[in-house]
């Protein structure tokens, strides 16, 4: 199966079909990063390498975006087609917690804690197709 | 040590929307309110700092009161400018390089949310284009954590902002005069849950300055200066909850408001306790919760039981946002932070009429939170 167009290819790296998100490690300290980034906040060293920041996690807290927002996010929708999208932090294996964007985004069904899993979305329709950005969803396990 | 320097002259342009004004003419309305309320000319002015975010350079005031030569300092330092602004001018008198200074800003935003662009702020394109480049989204992760972390109820929400428009129906140059019911925030539309509409404050128009001058001459011109007894910016560490983070680190660290909080209390001399009224950054309600306990007025969960029983009204032990604050007055960014230190200002000089605090208040305190993680504290003494 082909893998579908992303915002960000950098972003996502594949194992078969499951996409996990790349970020990279301090070689000093090693504090965990994504983005990736080429210096370290933390202990101000410069040499990083790629890191797999995996593509399981829990929430850690989240919220629902309840309006169309202005440029420059380009999901094409205007404030009739808007449809609000849950959006969180998900603490990873790591401890890092990512920001994301959520699948789910009604409140009764979310809860600091959950068990999550990396996904990938379409949010926007160009002349070439679908374009992708990850998401997590709701998981059996964490 | 270091001498001491004095608020001499207050000015302020209501906040709100003033169509047929721009931004820098509401700047030059406070900057000229200003240095008549200190009784000196702008020829006497010998160092300026100023910053708008939206509305031009600030430096442009000097085509409206005059080209004196003075230097002229523009800060863009977000939320924190007119923080940024004050502590640059207090500096100045400080180290002798001016008797006279001037603090000013103002602004116009557009409607609706601020649409900041991600490499501005050294983010990568599909944090924005993705949409997770908001304000108003950190605010409310925040918030959601931290009720989680320590047991705030949506309670304290409504509250916060019921106490934010009660105070503003009493203060003739807020924004939003009207009070509100507990229902009417409580249902209001979700924004970013568990923050609702009317627990979000609005960009705005409006300006403020101040003049400042050594404490020892201060009473030449002015029967109450006001001496700043602390003014600090701290930015963020590694590890704090910060706006605009795609990703946050493993170990948490405090946020640069309570680095900020504890430079400014050991420069006064004075604690938490000591404070008689308050400005606490409420971009939204949650966020001036958070501040509470992060600036050390209140242990981190004890704010709902303030809240309730009072504690925060203009007649409380804490008195929090007398002139109903960002939510009731907008935010105009360039502006903001000094309409925090006028209305300290305008409490301590026992000015404030129907919204004035009770009893003899001596110090005050100001604080502001901005993106991408900056706060500005002063302390402020009659
Ligand atoms: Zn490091």
């Amino acid at each position: 199966m082909p893998h579908p167009v992303l915002a960000s290819p950098d972003l996502i790296r594949f194992e078969g079909d499951t996409p996990h998100l790349v970020g990279s490690r301090c070689d000093e300290c090693g504090e965990v990063y994504f983005p990736a980034t080429d210096s370290c906040t933390r202990c101000t060293a410069t040499r990083m390498s790629p890191h797999d920041v995996g593509h399981r996690g829990t929430l850690w807290s989240w919220t629902i975006q309840g309006f169309l927002p202005k440029a420059p996010y380009n999901s094409g929708e205007t404030p009739e087609t808007f449809r609000p999208y849950g959006v969180g932090y998900v603490e990873m294996a790591s401890g890092i917690k990512v920001e994301s964007r959520l699948t789910v985004a009604d409140e009764t069904q979310l809860q600091i804690g959950m068990p999550l899993e990396l996904t990938l979305i379409p949010y926007r329709t160009t002349g070439e197709g679908e374009v992708f950005t990850f998401a997590f969803r709701p998981s059996a396990s964490a | 040590m270091a001498q001491d320097v004095a608020i001499i002259g207050i000015g302020l342009h209501p906040f709100g929307r003033h169509d047929t004004l721009t931004g820098r003419a509401q700047g030059a309305i406070a900057l000229r309110a200003a240095l008549k309320d200190a009784g000196i000319g702008w020829e006497s002015v010998g160092i300026a700092y100023g910053g708008s975010h939206d509305a031009g350079n600030a430096d442009a005031l000097c085509n409206d009161l005059g080209l004196t030569g003075l230097p002229f300092i523009n800060v863009a330092n977000g939320c924190a400018t007119g923080g940024s602004a004050l502590a640059s001018a207090v500096a100045a008198i400080r180290s002798g390089s001016a008797e006279f200074a001037v603090a000013v800003g103002f602004d116009k935003h557009p409607r609706g949310a601020f649409n900041p662009h991600p490499r501005d702020w050294g983010l990568p394109d599909w944090y924005g284009e993705t949409g997770l480049m908001l304000t108003t989204q950190f605010f409310a992760l925040k918030t959601r954590r931290y009720m989680h972390e320590h047991g705030i109820t949506e309670d304290a929400l409504v509250r916060v902002a019921q106490r934010a428009f009660r105070n503003g129906a009493l203060n003739p140059q807020a924004w939003r005069r009207r009070e509100m019911s507990y229902a009417e925030i409580a249902e209001s539309m979700p924004v970013n849950l568990p923050l609702r509409q009317y627990m979000f404050c609005n960009p705005a128009e409006g300006g403020a300055a101040l003049v400042l001058c050594p404490a020892e001459i201060a009473k030449r011109y002015h029967p109450k200066p006001i001496i700043v007894k602390a003014a600090v910016v701290r930015t963020r560490h590694h590890g704090s909850f910060e706006v605009f983070s795609p990703a946050l680190a493993a170990q948490q660290a405090p946020a640069p408001t309570v680095t900020a909080s504890r430079a400014a209390f050991e420069q006064a001399g004075v604690g938490a306790r000591d404070i008689d009224v308050l400005q606490l950054q409420d971009t939204d309600s949650g966020s001036e919760i958070i501040h509470m306990a992060e600036n050390g007025f209140c242990e981190h969960g004890e704010q709902e039981r303030l809240l309730r029983d009072g504690e925060t009204e203009i007649g409380g032990r804490l008195p929090i946002n007398t002139d109903g604050g960002c939510l009731a007055n907008g935010e105009p960014i360039g502006a903001s932070g000094l309409r925090q230190v006028i209305e300290i200002c305008t409490q301590l000089r026992q000015e404030a009429g129907a919204r004035q605090v009770p009893g003899d208040p001596r110090l005050g305190y100001t604080h502001v939170y901005g993106a991408p993680g900056v706060s500005g504290v002063t302390i402020l003494q009659r």
